[in-house]
């Protein structure tokens, strides 16, 4: 039986009075890989902080059937990979390091284990594996197939690696959810396929929840099984055949983005 | 002979304790540079400058005044900057200047500067008592064995705060646990190099190792040998140079750094960090 590893009911935020997000739902099964397109500032990011219990917003989030008001006890399960870190440039840490402060400690793990069994999802990632941390980085490393960069300096990489790290970070607690948020915009084609590859991987081989906004429709539409398109409100939300198939919507899409982009520049 | 200087009591006491500083000063130290909080010594010294003109103004002993009104002072910015949006450096500045607005004022009201006040100033670790030395020596084990629990949590918390807060660390928590460790700190370094000088402790060795450009754990280590290689050093050389210590240990670290900045420069070390690639 599949579970609902996200639902996202009625969905309001505003910033300084006006709506930044309008009565959004949508609900994502667990194994799903969900891309959400939309323009810049149609609340994706926003939409994603309040997942994350970052921001504060009306109606109601669950996952894995649980809701959390104030600080979701499963929030620590959920791997972020936001779209930009901010972050020293002479950072003295290595990629190992620093995929290993994703680690969480054993202690937080039984508990949120314990809530997951709770409420009727059977999670045995985390108990079968119960390697040494050491092992566990190496391996998120492999996924995003950066072991060679093991002892680099984190200031040292270009930043289609650096996300890379950051999604092996994400990776490295056996995260039941994945949020990547606009995760490679702006790196090169040739480094964004290589990303794109391990996006698939991660779904398909570790069968991994995702949910992943981008502009990139054609990635989209080779890697996502659904697609979610807002502007402040849902449009859309169902199979991605449905949504290719359907030109409205796309030209709708396209325009809006166009608009944006103008209004960027 | 060489090592005479090691034969007194007062110079054995000074290593003795000035290494245990140097030891926390620069583990602090790493935090605190990274975090961009690299003044907040001098902020929370000069607080304590207010603490230790209170404690002779009341006749309370000033070094207990120093801790209560830095670890208060540290508190209140910390809340400051975070209810009012003011940016760190100023928030610092604010902390800074009432602590020092305070002590001049308590210290025209009790009758002008004494010697006491002057070694707050200066630094004088050649002349602490044995209770002092085991004091510096408890609570430099306290800070250390603090900071070494919590340092994957401190460590997530500066790389990156927003996701330290997902991963359901408790970022606000810790913030203050990590501001009170600081002000216990600088306090207890106080009596090496003095409120004037503390900064470079806690700056200077943590700048130089990160030029070394190695991982985190590598970092710490360089620091902290520098640290105490730089106090050690120091003490000796101003022994037999008859200067201040605090001074000589201070300008030690500045040739350690220029000598790395040099040689780095050079080539003959580290790699530079290069540009990152457009994104």
């Amino acid at each position: 039986m599949s579970m609902k590893a996200l639902q996202v009911s009625d969905v309001s935020i505003s910033y300084n009075g006006s709506l930044a997000i309008d009565k959004v739902s949508f609900d994502v099964e667990e194994g799903d890989l969900l891309g959400i397109v939309g323009p810049n500032g149609a609340g994706k990011t926003t939409l994603f902080r309040a997942i994350l219990g970052l921001q504060n917003y009306s109606g109601a989030i669950r996952l894995f059937g649980l809701e959390g008001k104030k600080y979701h006890p499963l929030l620590p399960l959920i791997g972020y990979v936001s779209q930009k870190v901010n972050f020293e440039q002479n950072f003295p840490a290595t990629v190992s390091e620093v995929v290993a402060m994703g680690l969480l400690p054993e202690k937080k793990l039984h508990k949120s284990a314990t809530i997951l069994q709770n409420c009727g999802c059977c999670w045995n990632r985390v108990y079968k594996k119960i390697n040494k941390d050491s092992d566990k980085v190496l391996e998120a490393l492999r996924t995003v197939n950066l072991e060679s960069y093991k002892d680099r300096r984190i200031g040292e990489l270009s930043g289609g690696e650096l996300q890379r790290v950051f999604i092996a970070k994400a990776l490295v607690k056996d995260p039941i959810l994945l949020i990547l948020d606009e995760p490679v915009t702006g790196v090169d084609v040739e480094t964004q396929k290589k990303f794109y590859g391990v996006i698939k991987k991660i779904n398909e081989e570790n069968k991994i929840t995702i949910v992943w906004s981008s502009h990139d429709l054609e990635a989209i539409a080779k890697l996502a099984n659904r697609v979610a398109c807002m502007n402040r409100q849902l449009f859309f939300h169902g199979q991605k055949e449905e949504f290719f198939s359907n030109k409205d919507l796309l030209k709708t899409y396209t325009e809006s983005a166009m608009q944006m982009h103008m209004h960027h520049h | 002979m060489a090592f005479e200087v090691f034969g007194y009591a007062f110079m054995q006491k000074g290593l003795i304790a000035g290494s245990a500083i140097a030891i926390i000063c620069s583990l602090m130290g790493t935090f605190l540079v990274l975090r961009r909080y690299s003044l907040f010594g001098d902020a929370l010294s000069h607080m304590a400058f207010g603490g230790i003109s209170l404690g002779l103004f009341s006749g309370i002993y000033p070094l207990w005044t120093a801790y209560a009104v830095s670890i208060l002072g540290a508190l209140g910015m910390t809340k400051l900057r975070k209810s009012t949006k003011i940016s760190g450096d100023a928030a610092i500045a604010v902390l800074l200047v009432s602590g020092f607005g305070i002590g001049v004022l308590l210290i025209s009201a009790t009758g002008g500067f004494s010697v006491d006040l002057f070694s707050f100033l200066f630094g004088s670790i050649l002349l602490i008592s044995n209770e002092d030395t085991m004091l510096i020596l408890g609570i430099s084990a306290g800070v250390a064995a603090s900071l070494v629990l919590l340092r994957k949590q401190l460590l997530h918390f500066t790389f990156d705060e927003e996701q330290a807060r997902v991963s359901g660390l408790n970022v606000d928590r810790l913030n203050y646990i990590f501001v009170i460790i600081a002000g216990i700190t600088v306090i207890t370094s106080m009596r090496l190099v003095g409120i004037l000088l503390i900064s470079a402790l806690i700056v200077l060795p943590n700048i130089t190792s990160m030029l070394l450009g190695k991982g985190f754990k590598q970092t710490v280590i360089a620091s902290i040998s520098i640290s105490v290689f730089s106090v050690v050093f120091g003490i000796i050389l101003s022994y037999y140079l008859d200067l201040a210590p605090s001074g000589t240990i201070v300008m030690i670290s500045v040739a350690i750094l220029v000598a790395t900045l040099g040689a780095k420069y050079l080539g003959l070390i580290g790699k530079t960090a290069p540009i990152q690639k457009a994104i």
